[in-house]
């Protein structure tokens, strides 16, 4: 039926000759095209292998200078250094527990307090807001994310700092002081600057990456998962905490240990509202310090080497601490995983 | 367009054999040359029988907007108890809208907008006063794709259970599980292995469960969009055999693409095109002989 049709021959007639040699010249061009494929792949997989092995490089740099730089204090104060609260440049003693305490303090309460902020802001992003809405807020918190610490720092000191010195605290020492043993956190003078004016300026700095994880998780939850859950009848609260959350707890505690490791690490805005005092107190009114802070504050000041390789200590101590929570991430995530092929 | 030659060489073998020729799986066709009641697309009402003496559902002039986009074109149909529904039509015609009004699963799409009046039993779903997570625990829906919680088999059977407290003892709950799971013939495939997760069930298993898991909350619809699309064919019999043992209890919703399918489990038909419902009528008079033009060309084959 093909042959009988005349347009049809006279195609095949004149196409073959020139196709044939066409065909010949395109599979030499395809050859060298391939030949040069493999060569830039050659290289971009190399180039990527050499970025690789510079980050290891820079990591075994850092760890290692680390390590050497502490040295002095390490070997001087041995296990004295994270078990003592001294922090005498006078005598040239030097304990790290006050600062360790101070850091893992001021993380705990960011912590506490940044939660369920970013879990409501994440939740409302992707359940409840109206579009109209989405993007404004959704742009704030990016906003937030990229304002200076520096600038937390000194809205900390000059604007939280004399409200909570002037309102919250007195009420706390009043009124939360007497209770039973929680009374101790909450009982003191009223300073303005310390644990818990540390703890709210580092959940205001962690909240938007916080939030902005658990949404972008969220999101990947399929609508068909939501919507079964609305189809049985599940309110939104319901579908929330029964759907969504389940199906994104990996990635939450993921955004979750993110913001933790920012609190841990945070620096400048800590500097300016700890208080910078050498001291451990149960109350979360008083001044007080954490590992990143005194670093920042007192290097310009140390003038002894003992002074200056204990501060580098400290640095270690932070390293060592960001790496258990990384570490006990991984391995929760690691549990949650095999809990669940386990169970399949 | 392939149609075209068969159509001829039927016409052209006459005689009683003309219509068996044509329609496949039982689909038997009146000849051509007939007179359509309506060949017109904006009519307005459709063609056949809208409303049932028995209706669970009474839409009237639904319309669905997705925005500024008319999804829906005042649709006005009753959903009988007791039966099977299928809702057909090419692909965007609004099935699905059309199925996700009657438990207002549009709502959860942001800009989705519904007009006109759908009642259940007499009682209006989109009033004020409707506590839309109750009605759709008495409506429920499985999906095209099986999609079950990532939890354990049990745990997906229980979850509409338990949010709404249907089990008082765990006695209680067990029962449920193994009566929905037994409806909805999963039972023997899974119960010594209860607490695995759902997602290591095959494909037709899996949907079992998704059916398993809306007969759990005990409603008194179904709605199934597509549901064996993602399906082998014995998976889909399986499937099949279930909708024609819950007839008997439900009045069930089902879209289909599949014509033979439609015309396998339903006893009601509902054609839609471009958003509106063009036909609805017994599937039997439907498929054998439909009134519109829109309708007899989408059954044979010829739409486009
Ligand atoms: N969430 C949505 N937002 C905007 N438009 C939508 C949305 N859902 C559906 N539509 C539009 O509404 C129309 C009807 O869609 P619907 O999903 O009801 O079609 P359907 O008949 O189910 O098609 P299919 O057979 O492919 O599933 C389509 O034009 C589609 O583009
Ligand atoms: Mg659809």
């Amino acid at each position: 039926m093909a042959v009988a049709d005349p347009r049809l021959l006279r195609w095949s007639e004149t196409s073959e000759p020139s196709n044939r040699a066409e065909a010949m010249s395109s599979a030499e061009a395809f050859a060298r095209h391939l030949a040069g494929q493999r060569l830039r792949e050659r290289i971009f997989r190399g180039s990527t292998l050499a970025a690789a092995i510079l980050l290891l490089l820079l990591l075994g740099g850092v760890v290692v200078s680390l390590l050497h730089g502490a040295w002095p204090a390490f070997s001087r104060f041995r296990l004295a250094f994270i078990t003592k609260d001294v922090w005498n440049p006078v005598t040239d003693q030097y304990g790290a527990l006050s600062a360790i305490y101070g850091t893992l303090v001021t993380s705990a309460l960011a912590m506490i307090f940044a939660l369920p902020v970013s879990f409501g802001i994440a939740v409302f992003l992707t359940e409840l807001a109206p579009p109209w809405l989405k993007r404004p807020v959704g742009v704030a918190i990016e906003l937030l994310a990229a304002i200076p610490s520096i600038i937390f720092g000194i809205w900390g000191l000059f604007v939280l700092a004399p409200a909570l010195q002037n309102s919250v605290e007195p009420w706390m020492d009043g009124h939360l002081g007497e209770l039973p043993l929680v009374g101790a956190l909450f009982r003191g003078a009223p300073y303005g600057i310390g644990f818990l004016t540390a703890g709210i300026v580092l959940a205001i700095m962690i909240v938007p990456f916080i939030s902005a994880v658990m949404r972008d998780v969220f999101e990947t939850v399929p609508d068909v998962l939501k919507e079964s859950g609305y189809g049985l009848g599940a309110t939104t609260w319901e579908v929330i905490w029964r759907v969504v959350v389940p199906y994104s707890r990996t990635g939450m505690i993921g955004g979750i240990m993110l913001g933790l490791g920012r609190a841990l690490g945070e620096t400048m805005a800590v500097t300016f509202v700890i208080g910078n005092a050498h001291q451990i107190s149960a109350s979360l009114l008083s001044p007080g310090t954490t590992i990143s802070a005194a670093i920042a504050n007192e290097f310009t000041e140390a003038t002894t080497p003992l002074y200056t390789s204990s501060l580098i200590a400290l640095g270690v101590l932070l390293f060592v601490i960001t790496f258990a929570v990384i570490a006990a991430a991984r391995l929760m995530l690691l549990r949650l995983g095999r809990r669940a092929l386990a169970s399949a | 367009m392939i149609h075209e030659p068969r159509r001829a060489e039927s016409h052209g073998a006459g005689g009683a054999d003309a219509g068996r020729r044509f329609g496949d799986g039982g689909l038997n066709l009146k000849p051509s040359g007939r007179q359509h009641v309506s060949e017109s697309l904006e009519g307005g009402s459709p063609v056949g029988e809208v409303s049932v003496a028995d209706a669970v559902f009474s839409c009237r002039d639904v319309s669905v907007f997705y925005g500024d986009k008319q999804a829906l074109k005042s649709v006005t149909i009753d959903v009988a108890r007791r039966q099977v529904l299928a809702a057909i039509g090419p692909s965007g015609c609004g099935k699905s809208t059309f199925l996700r009004c009657l438990n207002r699963m549009n709502d959860t799409i942001p800009g989705a907008r519904v007009t006109g009046t759908i009642t259940l039993d007499g009682r209006d779903i989109y009033s004020k006063r409707q506590d839309v997570a109750q009605l759709r625990a008495r409506i429920g829906m499985v999906f095209q794709k099986p999609n079950p919680f990532p939890k354990s088999i049990y745990d997906n059977v229980a979850y509409g259970p338990r949010i709404h407290r249907l089990a008082r003892t765990r006695a209680d709950l067990d029962d449920i599980v193994f009566t929905s799971l037994q409806r909805a013939g999963l039972w023997d495939e899974v119960k010594d292995r209860l607490s695995s997760l759902a997602i290591g069930l095959s494909g037709g298993q899996q949907q079992r469960l998704c059916i398993a898991r809306a007969l759990a909350v005990q409603p008194e619809v179904i709605l199934m969009d597509e549901p064996c699309s993602a399906l082998d064919p014995i998976a889909t019999a399986h499937v099949e055999d279930l909708i024609e043992q819950l007839r008997a209890s439900y009045a069930i919703v089902i879209v289909t693409h599949s014509m033979q399918q439609a015309a396998r489990v339903s006893q009601r038909t509902a054609y839609f095109y471009m958003g509106q419902l063009i036909e609805v009528g017994d599937t039997d008079r439907v498929f054998t002989n439909p009134q519109h033009r829109l309708t007899e060309d989408y059954i044979t084959g010829r739409f486009g």
